[in-house]
């Protein structure tokens, strides 16, 4: 319940790609704070941004409609969004939204890195 | 609703319990959610849904909230939700949780409460697809004292995709 927490874990830069780790669940109280966060990074354009969503039990709709705004800015400077590490759950949640078609998600990290 | 069940739920939430139906009123806020999920997480192992239908049944009662919480309250974080939670069985003979959402906010046709085409990629507006496609009945209704009451239906060993269902109806 305590807002304040962060669900950004870690930030990692290099040259041509942002990770971005996440930790708690993405839901309608945290999605707000995530989505600024989200847009303030994709604002510095990587080339390629990586959500490392291993530490998310839990994500609703208006997680998935954050993720799909950052997706539309990263894609209108020729960006590219990874997704990797999803639980089932989460998986779920595109799966049922037929948004799974359009996000590139990767199991592992290394996968992500090559996407 | 077993005993177990009915006594952590009492413990846990401070709600109101009987052997068959448990209630939980929340305060219109998106802090409220996180408290609901675990309940009814509880709720639903205790009474033998599989992981998938568990996650199901917290993801369609997460959308009606926040669509309770951002369109029927619109954002006023101290209004009343009450959530009722009861067995029920299907004409089949298979078990199911009953789920009815009960706010005091603004009231709109249900009839035009609907999905939206998911080809149009954009966030928002997803709530409602998600309800349908992970319940087995979705109904929204407008009870005469105002307010909007949704009842969803669940069924163990289903998966999903609700028919609309007219008000009144079972």
């Amino acid at each position: 319940m305590d807002k304040s927490r962060s669900l950004i874990q870690e930030i990692r830069r290099v040259p041509d790609a942002t990770t971005v780790v996440l930790s708690g669940d993405v839901d309608l109280h945290h999605s707000p704070e995530l989505h600024a966060r989200l847009v303030e990074i994709a604002a510095e354009r990587p080339p390629r941004l990586l959500l490392d969503l291993r530490g998310v039990p839990y994500m609703d709709s208006s997680g998935v409609g954050t993720l799909v705004e950052v997706w539309r800015r990263v894609g209108a400077y020729k960006g590219r969004l990874v997704l990797f590490g999803l639980n089932s759950r989460v998986r779920s949640v595109f799966e049922i939204t037929k948004l799974d078609t359009f996000f590139t998600i990767c199991d592992t990290e290394e996968e992500a890195a090559r996407a | 609703m077993s005993a177990a069940a009915a006594i952590w739920l009492a413990n846990e939430s401070g709600v109101m319990t009987d052997s068959e139906r448990v209630e939980l009123i929340i305060a219109s806020q998106a802090a409220s959610l996180p408290v609901v999920r675990n309940a009814v997480e509880k709720l639903a192992r205790m009474e033998g849904f599989s992981d998938a239908e568990t996650h199901g049944l917290l993801l369609a009662i997460d959308e009606a909230l926040a669509n309770v919480i951002k369109h029927g309250y619109q954002g006023r974080p101290d209004q009343p939700i009450r959530i009722v939670l009861a067995r029920t069985e299907g004409p089949d003979g298979r078990q199911g949780l009953a789920v009815e959402v009960r706010d005091q906010g603004r009231q709109v046709d249900p009839a035009t409460i609907k999905g939206r085409d998911l080809n149009d990629v954009r966030p928002g507006g997803l709530g409602v697809h998600i309800m349908q496609a992970v319940m087995d009945e979705v109904c929204y209704s407008c009870p005469p004292d105002g307010g909007m009451l949704l009842r969803m239906v669940k069924y163990a060993g289903s998966s999903g995709t609700s028919r609309p269902r007219r008000p009144g109806t079972n």
